[in-house]
C-alpha cells in the first residue's frame, strides 16, 4: 500500500480506465457516425457520452481525494466501502417501482386493450421484456449487488477489494439495464427471453459480471474469517453461474458491427433446449440461489439467531445447485425436444423439490425461540413471508413440471401466477425486507421512519399478491380446460377467441393485485426515504471520525 | 462426523469452492445439451423444408421484434385437441433454420405454427391493422405502423450471408440473387419471379398487403405468416420412422 506522505499520483486503475474509456468514448462515436439503425446510433451515442463522463468522474475523484487511497483499516477495524452498496440499494429502489409500473401498464393492456395505443414503443410485445428485465435484472439485480457487496465484506470482516472495481460494477451495470431497457422500446431483441438484449449490451455485460465476480472473490480471498460464511457460497454459486449461462445461452453473430440485428448461433431445437437451460436458471441461481444469500444472511441477523442447520445448509447448497440445472426440458413438454431430455427435466424438476423445501425449513427455524418477534417486528414478519411463498411456489413448480399437469398448465396463465408467486411473495418480499435492514445500517441511522408504515406495505402488498395468483390460478386452469373441452358428439367445444373472452375479468383482478404490490412498493419508497432524510441517527462509533464518502 | 468436517476445505478454500460449484453446475447442461447435437433422431429426416426466402426472413425479424412470441407459440403439441385445433404436431425440423426459435411459451393468443394459408392475405392485413375490425373480442395490438415502412434492401444480403454462417443453408445463388428475390416475391408481375419460386420452392409471389411500391413491412411479414407450417407434405410424412 502506498504511504500517505507520498506524492499524489494515479493509481494504475484510475489512469487505465480514464485511457480505456478515453478510447471507448472515441470509438463509439465513430460508431455513432456510421450507425446502421436508429437504435444502434442511440445506443452508441449514449455509450460515448457515457464514456465521457466515466473520464470526467474519474478525474474528478483524483483531484478531490488525498494522496493516499482510504486505508484497509482504521483503529484496528476494518473500513467498509458502502458507497456503491449505496448506489445499488438506491436504484433497486428505483428500478423496483418502474419494473412494477411497466407490470401494471401490460396488465391492464391485457385488460383493455387501446392501452397499447398501436405505437410501435407502446405495445404489449415490446413492453413485455421491459417489464420482466426491469423487475428481474434491473430491481433484482440491484438487490443482489448492493447486499452482496455489503454481506461479503460484513462476514469476512474486510474492506472490498479494488478501489474503482466496486464502482465500475454498480453503474457499469445499471447502464447495461438502460441499454437493454431502452432497447426493448426501440425493438432490439434477440427474443430469448429473459436474455433479451442484444449482442453488443451482452458483451458489455461480460465485462460488467466478470469484473463483479473478481471484486467478490478477491473480497472473500484476503477475509479475516477462517470460515467462507454460507450467504457467500450461494452468491458465489450465483454468480458464477450466471456467467456460464449468459456466455452459453448468448453466441450471436451481428449483421454487421454497426447494427444492432443479430443472428443466434444455435437454431431451433437446440436452441430451445440452451434458452431453457438459461432461462429456469436463470430462476434458479438469479432469483433463488442469490436470494437464498439474503435469506441466510438478514433473517439470521435480524431475529438474532443463529441459522437453524448448519448441516442443512450444506446439503441444501449442493443439492440445490446439482439439480437445478437439470430442470430446464421442463418448459419444453410434448413439444418437439426429444422425450428423453423431457423425462430427465421432469425427474429432476421433482427431485429439486427436496432441497428446495429443505432450505426453506433452515429459513424458517431460524426462528426457533424469535418466534414472538413475527409480532413486533413487521421486517422480519415480510422476510419470513418470503420464504413461506418460497416453499409455496417451489411445491407449485415441480408439479406444474409432471407431463401430465404441464399438459393442462403450460401456456397458459397458470405459468405466470406460479412465477409471480415466486416473484413477489418470495424475491419481492425478501427483497423489501433486506432493504428495510439495509438502508439503516447503511446511512447509520437506530431504525426505520416507520415500522407502521413497513406493516402497511406488508398487507397492501400481501393482498396483492393474493389476488394476482389466484386470479392466474382461475384463469390459467379455466383457460387449459377449455381449450381441450369436447361436446357431446366430439367437436372441440369452444373457440379460442371464447377463452381469451373468458380470461377479461380475471385481467382486471390481477391488475388491482399489481397495482396493489405497486402502492407497498411507493409506500416503502417513502419510508426509506425518510429514514434517511430524518431518521434518529446512531450513536456516533469510532468509525464516524472518518471523512464521509 | 468426520464426513461434515471435510467439508471444510470447500468453506476455507475459495478456489476450490469455486471450482466445485463449477464441476457440480456444469453436469446437467452437458448431459442434456451435447447429446442434441450428434445425435441423429434429434431431427427428424422430412423433405420440404427449406431456409425462408428474403421476404420472409425479413418478415420474420419483424415477428421478433414486435415480441409476437410473447403471446402466440409456434409449437403444436401432440395432443388430441390441439392436433384438431392447429394441425398436425411440429416437428423440430419445421424449425431447424430458426435463429433463435419462435416455440414461445404462452398462448394469450392462438398457436401460429400451422396458421400458413388458413386466412387470406387481406384478412391478414385488416386484422394486423386493427385486430378488434374481424375479432371484436381480440386484446392483440393493431400494427398499422407496418404498412408504413419499406423492408431495408441494402441489408437483406447480409441477413442471409449471416444466417448461413451460424449453419442455415442458404446457396451462393440464393445470397447473389437476395434483393431481386425480396423484390420478385412481393410483386407477382415481376419479372424474376419464376426465377425466385425456382430458388425457394413452394415459396408464393404475391402483393401481400395490397398496396403498389416496394415491399413493406407489412408484406414480409404476412408473407411469413403465410408460410409458416406449409413446408411439410404431411400426407407423404413418415411418422413411424421418425418415431424418437
Amino acid at each position: 500500500m502506498t504511504q500517505s506522505h507520498t506524492a499524489k499520483s494515479m493509481t494504475q486503475g484510475e489512469a487505465g480506465l480514464v485511457l480505456v474509456f478515453s478510447i471507448s468514448a472515441f470509438l463509439c462515436l465513430f460508431a455513432t457516425a456510421k450507425a446502421l439503425d436508429t437504435a444502434f446510433a442511440f445506443h452508441a451515442a449514449l455509450a460515448s457520452a457515457a464514456s465521457l463522463w466515466a473520464v470526467i468522474a474519474i478525474g474528478n475523484r483524483y483531484f478531490a481525494r488525498p494522496a493516499s487511497l482510504p486505508p484497509q483499516e482504521i483503529n484496528g477495524r476494518p473500513n467498509y466501502n458502502m458507497g456503491p452498496v449505496k448506489f445499488s440499494a438506491v436504484m433497486s429502489v428505483i428500478w423496483g417501482i418502474a419494473g412494477f409500473a411497466v407490470g401494471l401498464l401490460i396488465a391492464s393492456q391485457l385488460a383493455w386493450p387501446s392501452l397499447n395505443l398501436d405505437l410501435p414503443w407502446t405495445s404489449f410485445g415490446r413492453l413485455r421484456p421491459l417489464h420482466t428485465s426491469a423487475v428481474i435484472f434491473a430491481f433484482g439485480g440491484n438487490v443482489l449487488i448492493a447486499t452482496s457487496l455489503y454481506v461479503v465484506q460484513k462476514t469476512c470482516r474486510v474492506r472490498l477489494a479494488g478501489d474503482l472495481a466496486p464502482w465500475f460494477v454498480v453503474i457499469g451495470y445499471n447502464f447495461f439495464i438502460l441499454i437493454a431497457g431502452t432497447g426493448y422500446l426501440l425493438g432490439v431483441t434477440q427474443s430469448k427471453e429473459y436474455a433479451e438484449p442484444e449482442w453488443y449490451a451482452d458483451l458489455w455485460l461480460t465485462i460488467v459480471w466478470v469484473v463483479y465476480l473478481l471484486v467478490f472473490l478477491v473480497t472473500i480471498i484476503k477475509r479475516k474469517e477462517p470460515h467462507i460464511f454460507v450467504a457467500n457460497w450461494f452468491y458465489l454459486a450465483f454468480i458464477v453461474t450466471i456467467a456460464v449461462l449468459h456466455l452459453g445461452n448468448n453466441p450471436a453473430l451481428p449483421v454487421s458491427v454497426f447494427g444492432s440485428k443479430s443472428y443466434i448461433a444455435w437454431g431451433g431445437v437446440q436452441d430451445a433446449m440452451f434458452q431453457w437451460w438459461y432461462g429456469h436458471n436463470a430462476v434458479g441461481f438469479f432469483l433463488t440461489a442469490g436470494f437464498l444469500a439474503i435469506m441466510y444472511y438478514f433473517i439470521p441477523k435480524r431475529a438474532e439467531r443463529p441459522v437453524y442447520s448448519y448441516r442443512l445448509s450444506i446439503i441444501h447448497f449442493w443439492s440445490l445447485i446439482f439439480l437445478y440445472i437439470w430442470a430446464g426440458p421442463h418448459h419444453l413438454h410434448y413439444t418437439a425436444l426429444p422425450d428423453w431430455a423431457q423425462t430427465l427435466g421432469m425427474t429432476f424438476s421433482i427431485m429439486l423439490w427436496m432441497p428446495s423445501w429443505g432450505g426453506m425449513i433452515n429459513g424458517l427455524m431460524t426462528l426457533s425461540g424469535a418466534w414472538d418477534k413475527l409480532r413486533t417486528d413487521p421486517v422480519l414478519r415480510m422476510l419470513v413471508v418470503s420464504v413461506a411463498f418460497y416453499g409455496m411456489s417451489t411445491f407449485e413448480g415441480p408439479m406444474m413440471s409432471i407431463k401430465v399437469v404441464n399438459s393442462l398448465s403450460h401456456y397458459t396463465d397458470w405459468t405466470i401466477g406460479h412465477v409471480h408467486s415466486g416473484a413477489l411473495g418470495w424475491v419481492g418480499f425478501v427483497s423489501f425486507g433486506a432493504l428495510y435492514c439495509l438502508i439503516p445500517w447503511l446511512w447509520d441511522r437506530k431504525g426505520l421512519y416507520s415500522l407502521k408504515l413497513v406493516n402497511w406495505h406488508f398487507w397492501t402488498a400481501t393482498i396483492g399478491i393474493v389476488l394476482y395468483i389466484s386470479a392466474m390460478w382461475v384463469s390459467g386452469i379455466l383457460q387449459g380446460l377449455m381449450w381441450r373441452a369436447y361436446t357431446s358428439l366430439g367437436f372441440l367445444e369452444y373457440s379460442f377467441i371464447e377463452t381469451v373472452e373468458a380470461m377479461h375479468p380475471f385481467y382486471i383482478i390481477r391488475a388491482a393485485g399489481g397495482a396493489l404490490f405497486l402502492i407497498g412498493s411507493l409506500i416503502m419508497a417513502y419510508n426509506l426515504w425518510m429514514t434517511v432524510r430524518v431518521g434518529e441517527a446512531e450513536v456516533p462509533s469510532p468509525l464516524a471520525l472518518q471523512p464521509a464518502a | 462426523m468426520s464426513f461434515w468436517s471435510r467439508h471444510q476445505i470447500f468453506e476455507k478454500n475459495s478456489i476450490v469452492l469455486i471450482a466445485g460449484i463449477l464441476v457440480v453446475i456444469a453436469i446437467g447442461g452437458l448431459v442434456e445439451i451435447t447429446p442434441l447435437f450428434y445425435l441423429k433422431s434429434t431431427i427428424e429426416k422430412v423433405d420440404g423444408v427449406r431456409p425462408y426466402t428474403p421476404l420472409e426472413l425479413a418478415g420474420r425479424n419483424v415477428y421478433v421484434r414486435e415480441g409476437c412470441y410473447l403471446c402466440h407459440s409456434q409449437m403444436v403439441r401432440p395432443l388430441r385437441d390441439e392436433v384438431e385445433r392447429y394441425g398436425h404436431y411440429s416437428l423440430a425440423a419445421e424449425s431447424m433454420y430458426d435463429h433463435p426459435f419462435q416455440w414461445g411459451s404462452k398462448r394469450t393468443g392462438p398457436d401460429l405454427a400451422r396458421v400458413g394459408g388458413k386466412y387470406s392475405d387481406e384478412w391478414h392485413v385488416t386484422h394486423l391493422n386493427n385486430p378488434r375490425a374481424i375479432v371484436p373480442q381480440s386484446v392483440m395490438p393493431g400494427y398499422a405502423f407496418l404498412s408504413q415502412t419499406e423492408v431495408d434492401e441494402a441489408s437483406v444480403t447480409a441477413h442471409l450471408r449471416t444466417n448461413r454462417a451460424v449453419g442455415v443453408p442458404y446457396s451462393d445463388d440464393q445470397i447473389a440473387n437476395a434483393v431481386a428475390d425480396l423484390k420478385a416475391q412481393a410483386d407477382p408481375d415481376n419479372a424474376g419471379v419464376d426465377a425466385f419460386t425456382k430458388r425457394y420452392p413452394k415459396a408464393v409471389a404475391r402483393n401481400f398487403d395490397g398496396k403498389s411500391g416496394a415491399p413493406t413491412e407489412m408484406d414480409a411479414l404476412v408473407a411469413y405468416l403465410q408460410m409458416l407450417g406449409t413446408l411439410v407434405d404431411f400426407k407423404l410424412y413418415n411418422e413411424k420412422a421418425n418415431l424418437r
